[in-house]
């Protein structure tokens, strides 16, 4: 293993935020693992912590197949994540918004370019990310649908579920979507958790990673199989929102299968305590996402199904 | 006459509520046409405040000179108004990349849809921002190209200084502008000042201009001044070059916003505050005039420091 600076950026006050880059192995550039890009994303940081110690063992016993480089860099923002900022704690910019970056423009467009400079032309890329929308989600890979995603790939990774994303303009400043215009096999891995460590799907994460780097040749790691996967369309997913505002209470988990008609959550009144509304089953299926946010806002999306899916 | 455009329940004991004012003659015909004015996207925007009172105050004033329907959103994004959040607090979003929103959708959408729906019908919409708190604007508006020839005309009346036309790009698509510029109500985005602050010369410069423009229009038969002739970025030699900070610090300026400058001026200084050192010297790298300006003194590498407007001025 050895460790070097990626980039590095300085603040007036503070001590300098120099971005590590871990790498792995030597010869053709194989794969590369990025971590959070926002200050919440702590889990995100756990994963890749986990990786670089299990890569460093693998290493060091020669497990790693000849001519392959794995780059992992860790964190691309301690300065959010020190703060307990979101975004870039000068301008609330979001460094997974400026990709490929630009060297000659705003602070964030430079961390993106000094980044995307540093991780591009690497065969596969796996990042660590986090939603928009806060709430949990069921372990899976998400590809952005560019026309050089490739599912079937992200299947080796042995999560449960395959998600593919048509982009959006507002997807295309991602790594992910950069990646894939760059010739990269991009993926984003998502865990349940964000801004707290769930040690399980942390280690199903990282378990998902060896597995994948297994597969392709990478490393050798003796490792369970997994799942295989289930593909699935984001704009297939069946969102039920709230109907009213309140105290939310949550009853169904995110993996679990319900059935038409069945209490999924209830919005309390806030001050007299009364139940106001129940929100139920619309079809058969699978909870993708849940709201995990104690309040709940009238039209919300408290959960996204897999309509007619069973276990 | 105040309404309601869009009202949510919040969790706890409030609504959330978009509210607007409608000015209109004693005696309508019901063929009056009807101009919107908007602002409070960005809840650290703060410039179209005085400019919303100051219009109502006006009008209120001398009601026989209206010939149209007026009406004024001070606070398209109120909770973030209210607690210095630039987007809608609690979603993290930025209202100006949530159009045309949905009905469909979540609070951030189904208002979005509300506001473009009760502004469609105008006959033509000001969108009122001012700059963000780290930089400071001349009272300016930006349109894409494709627009230009639709909405040049009437910017050229709002007695600006500048108008920048630039390239379209895709991020734009999600704004308030767009949404309305592509449904038939021709919008002007105008941008002024600083965030967080009201800077009254250039809210009365921008309410002198309205009144132009409303005149103009058949809307206003009071008297109005000659609106200023705007230099317009995409008529003759003229370029924009952004000067970006090398190095992290303390920006001290030496030019003044809105002034003319010469390649080899010095533009100001970024200074280590700990060890009394310039980190960087900032020269003009053309002649022009500083449109733009930084305003926060806190600089990362990277931060705009200035905007130049180069070429035959
Ligand atoms: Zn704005």
């Amino acid at each position: 293993m050895h460790k070097d600076i990626v980039y590095s950026v300085k603040s007036p006050f503070r001590s300098e935020m120099n971005i590590l880059g871990y790498r792995f192995g030597k010869g053709e550039k194989s794969a590369c693992i990025v971590g959070p890009t926002r200050g919440n994303e702590v889990q995100q940081l756990y994963i890749c912590s986990q990786i670089i110690k299990t890569l460093s063992r693998l290493e060091k016993t020669g497990a790693i197949v000849n001519n392959n480089e794995i780059m992992v860099i860790p964190t691309v923002n301690q300065y959010s994540i020190n703060t307990e900022k979101r975004f870039w704690a000068m301008d609330n910019t979001d460094i997974n918004r400026m990709f490929p970056g630009d060297e000659e423009g705003e602070t964030t467009k430079r961390i993106a370019a000094g980044i995307f400079n540093a991780v591009k032309g690497f065969s596969y890329g796996i990042q660590f990310a986090s939603f928009h929308t806060p709430g949990d989600f069921i372990p899976h890979v998400r590809m952005m649908e560019t026309g050089y995603q490739n599912t079937s790939l992200a299947n080796l990774f042995g999560l449960p579920y395959v998600l593919t994303r048509k982009p959006q303009p507002i997807d295309t400043g991602t790594l992910n979507y950069n990646w894939q215009l760059n010739g990269t096999n991009a993926f984003s891995v998502y865990t349940s958790a964000t801004d707290y460590i769930d040690e399980k799907s942390a280690n199903q994460a990282v378990s998902s990673v060896l597995r994948f780097l297994t597969r392709m040749g990478i490393i050798k790691y003796n490792c369970h199989n997994g799942f295989i996967a289930t593909t699935l369309e984001e704009e297939l997913l069946m969102s039920i929102r709230a109907d009213v505002s309140g105290i939310y209470r949550r009853f169904k988990e995110p993996g679990e299968e319900v059935t038409f008609g069945d209490l999924l959550a209830e919005v309390v009144d806030p001050i007299e305590g009364e139940v106001k509304s129940q929100i139920i089953a619309p079809s058969d299926g699978i909870i993708f996402f849940a709201h995990g946010k104690p309040l709940v806002i009238e039209n919300c999306t408290v959960y996204k199904l897999i309509r007619r899916l069973h276990e | 006459m105040v309404k309601t455009v869009f009202s949510i329940d919040l969790p706890v004991l409030e609504n959330m509520c978009i509210l607007k004012n409608r000015l209109q003659p004693l005696d309508l015909t019901g063929n009056e046409r009807r101009v919107s004015i908007v602002t409070g996207i960005h809840g650290d925007e703060l410039e179209g405040q005085y400019i919303c009172y100051e219009i109502i105050r006006r009008i209120k004033e001398n009601m026989e000179h209206l010939c149209g329907i007026i009406d004024i959103y001070p606070s398209l994004n109120p909770l973030g108004m209210d607690s210095l959040t630039r987007g809608i607090p609690a979603f993290d979003l930025d209202l100006n990349r949530c159009f045309p929103g949905s009905k469909e959708g979540d609070m951030a959408e189904n208002a979005a849809a509300k506001i473009v729906e009760d502004i469609l019908g105008s006959h033509l919409c000001i969108d009122l921002h001012s700059s963000n708190i780290f930089l400071r604007e001349i009272p300016q508006v930006r349109m894409i190209e494709e627009n230009a020839s639709m909405l040049l005309p009437y910017a050229k009346l709002l007695n600006l200084d500048f108008v920048w036309v630039h390239p379209s790009a895709t991020v734009q698509n999600a704004t308030l502008a767009h949404a309305l510029n592509t449904n038939g109500v021709p919008t002007i985005a105008v941008e002024m000042g600083t965030g967080m602050r009201i800077t009254k010369q250039f809210g009365d410069q921008i309410t002198e201009g309205i009144f132009c423009l409303l005149k103009e229009i058949g809307m206003w038969s009071g008297d109005v001044i000659l609106p200023k002739t705007p230099i317009v970025s995409s008529e003759g030699h003229r370029d924009v070059t952004m000067v970006h900070a090398e190095a992290s610090g303390i920006f001290l300026p030496a030019v003044k916003h809105w002034n003319s400058i010469k390649k080899g001026d010095v533009i100001g200084d970024i200074v280590n505050t700990l060890t009394g050192e310039i980190e960087q010297h900032i020269i003009a790298p053309c002649d022009g005039m500083v449109f733009t300006l930084r305003e926060y003194p806190v600089v990362n590498s990277g931060s705009l420091i200035v905007r130049i407007l180069g070429g035959d001025l």
